[in-house]
């Protein structure tokens, strides 16, 4: 925790990672180039480059992507000379040997995401990104589906597996600003002094900025934000947004914003196939508390098996699926067409 | 007369696999229960069963009286363990089932390839995931080359021990070479996800083949009576979902980055496995498959030495 109000935020943008599942991970290895230049340029602190669901994500159920990871990474890596270039991983899909290889492509900062109760599952690579010198942030998933106290104990595993910094992350969009300000508040009752915290909204509700300012307020260092907001479901907390806003507060985030502006109206907007914004399924996401990623799996769902996006969704937050469940989502669109058929039969 | 075992690990497998032995198997007894903690649950249970224990581990068992006419060593412990409980093994002559995922010896998946294996002294049972998901892949490769194959399971938080949390890179990197090594896809790709809802889910499995374009009939067929094999020895294991097949064509590739472009057929399979409920309640289909394919394993190896 850091209450100097004049410190200086770690500004982590997310446009090239989670920005992927807005495009259904298909970056060129030119716009990967041009983006990150862009944000270098800008000031931010660190630039995450992945797949959308981490290293070794491009698949059938989460998508390919149009390059490897590495190929992405190593673009980037090429064009940034300040900021940190950062990956994701997700233990179950991205192995150590996967991070070894992005290391090696240039990568100096990993985050490691597990769900919100399932922190023991990452020590193996915590405690090896660490050896190898990395920075290692953590990403509490879906921070909605644990309480603050219990989410604070999670946290606590990884700091003792050797996290530099633990994340409040809101995978679907789904806090409220107190339940915000509780799991910091919690987790800086019970973390090391040294211990970073960070935030990284969704914008389904329409809170993510608020939720970058209310996280602030409670003592956190790193925040995360994208270009025009590029990210799953609603997107991420509009990076430019954000830095106006921090600006306007007297805030020392060390980003230029017109710079950010520019890139994230020029280069980054005009690649949205579909507009990242809170419209009645991105904001089913948020009300309904499932992961932003199955937004794009969901409509895809929905056209092949005739049923409406929200109805899937609602069912999907219903079972309580998890992050890296996107199998289930046509599993539930096959249940809710047999279902309709069934009740069509009985009306016969 | 019964052939006698021991199982390395009083954990969640190790346990689920002794009581499964007791009430069902008519060619196995259970000679002991290995540990490291004493006050494992595991060896309470075992304890309160008849068997004999040791919380000393390997070495423990091997000064047990028991330990001279046993056959049989099953290791439900971690790979990272596994290498010396392996060397004790091989001194002594006996046969090991390896469940870790440390694969030193052949994979063996029992609908797959088990009669190809069994003079090995040290058999590996992939990993829960591979025992679900592989008989799928090879479903589908029987009428079709398979380019890709990926694998995703989902198991609930309440059924993965210590031991799987803290290795799951070995889960995903064994299962993916499992798919290729035994199910026979050209390139193989696993993915577990552990889910913490409360009553606990039921284990699935989704599987995704790209494969040569073909009859979907042939597909179909073949999927359905794997299933019927499996069923054999794991009794809540089951399609939840009609096969689904989607066309693939030249003109509309996938690009797999790093592998190049594919045509044909994907099918996707999906799954569920219901545990025995011999250990861990129902939902645990995991520990079920694992152990039941051991359980087949060892069987099936008694057997053929008896014949030969």
């Amino acid at each position: 925790m850091d209450t100097d109000p004049k410190r200086k935020l770690y500004i982590q943008d997310t446009t090239l990672r989670d920005g992927m599942h807005a495009i259904r991970h298909g970056y060129s290895l030119d716009q990967v180039r041009t983006i990150a230049k862009a944000l270098d340029k800008a000031g931010v602190s660190a630039i995450e480059v992945t797949h959308g669901d981490g290293l070794c994500g491009t698949s059938f159920n989460y998508g390919f992507g149009t390059h490897t990871d590495l190929e992405w990474i190593s673009a980037a890596a090429e064009v940034v000379e300040n900021a940190k270039l950062t990956v994701l991983l997700l233990p179950g899909i991205g192995t150590i040997e996967d991070l070894k290889a992005a290391y090696n492509a240039g990568a100096r900062s990993v985050r490691v995401a597990t769900h919100c109760t399932e922190a023991d599952i990452s020590k193996q690579h915590i405690e090896w990104a660490r050896e190898a010198g990395m920075d290692v942030a953590c990403l509490l998933m879906l921070a909605h589906m644990n309480e603050p106290k219990p989410f604070a104990e999670q946290a606590k595993l990884m700091e003792s597996y050797g996290a530099n910094c633990i994340y409040v992350t809101d995978s679907a969009g789904a806090l409220l600003v107190d339940g915000v300000v509780d799991r910091f508040k919690a987790m800086h009752d019970i973390l090391d002094t040294k211990t970073q915290t960070g935030m990284h909204a969704h914008n389904n509700l329409g809170l993510g900025i608020a939720f970058n300012i209310a996280a602030i307020e409670q003592g956190a260092s790193r925040i995360d934000g994208s270009l025009a907001g590029m990210g799953a479901g609603a997107g991420n907390a509009p990076l430019e947004v954000f830095v106006a806003v921090a600006d306007r507060m007297g805030l020392n985030h060390g980003c230029d914003v017109f710079g950010l502006m520019d890139a994230a109206e020029d280069l980054v907007r005009p690649l949205q196939d579909r507009p990242v914004r809170v419209d009645r399924e991105t904001l089913s996401i948020g009300y309904a508390g499932v992961y932003s990623s199955f937004l794009r799996h969901a409509e895809n769902a929905s056209k092949l098996y005739g049923i409406d996006t929200r109805d899937i969704l609602v069912e999907l937050g219903r079972r309580k699926m998890v992050g890296g469940q996107e199998d289930m989502i046509v599993d539930v669109a096959l249940d809710l067409a047999k279902a309709t058929q069934d009740s069509q039969e009985g009306a016969i | 007369m019964k052939t006698k075992v021991a199982i390395i690990g009083s954990g969640n497998i190790g346990t689920d696999l002794m009581i499964k032995i007791l009430r069902t198997s008519n060619i196995l007894e259970v000679g002991a229960l290995v540990g490291i903690d004493p006050s494992s649950d595991g060896l309470a249970r075992a304890k309160k069963m008849g068997v004999s224990t040791t919380a000393d581990g390997i070495d423990g068992l091997v000064t047990m009286p028991e330990f001279n006419d046993t056959k049989i060593l099953f290791d439900a412990t971690s790979a990272g363990a596994h290498a010396y409980h392996d060397k004790v093994s091989r001194e002594h002559g006996k046969t090991m089932i390896d469940m870790t995922p440390a694969a030193i010896g052949p994979y063996v998946v029992p609908v797959v390839n088990l009669d190809k294996l069994l003079d090995a002294p040290n058999i590996n049972m992939v990993t829960c995931g591979g025992q679900a998901t592989i008989p799928m892949v090879d479903a589908v490769k029987k009428v079709a080359h398979v380019h890709y194959a990926e694998i995703v399971a989902s198991i609930a938080s309440k059924s993965a021990g210590p031991g799987t949390r803290a290795n799951i890179d070995e889960f995903t990197e064994t299962t993916s070479r499992g798919i290729e090594a035994v199910g026979g896809a050209q390139l193989g790709k696993a993915i577990i996800v552990l889910n913490p809802a409360d009553p606990p889910v039921m284990m699935r499995n989704t599987i995704y083949a790209l494969s040569e374009d073909t009859e979907t009939e042939l597909i179909r067929n073949s999927v359905e009576e794997q299933v019927e094999k499996v069923q054999e020895y794991v009794p809540g294991y089951r399609l939840k979902q009609e096969v689904q097949f989607e066309r693939i064509g030249d003109n509309t590739p996938i690009h797999i980055p790093g592998h190049g472009d594919f045509s044909g057929i994907k099918t996707s399979i999906f799954l569920e496995v219901e545990g025995a409920a011999h250990y861990l309640p129902n939902y645990a289909g995991n520990l079920d498959i694992m152990t039941s394919a051991a359980l087949k394993t060892a069987e099936r190896l008694v057997e053929l030495r008896k014949d030969s």
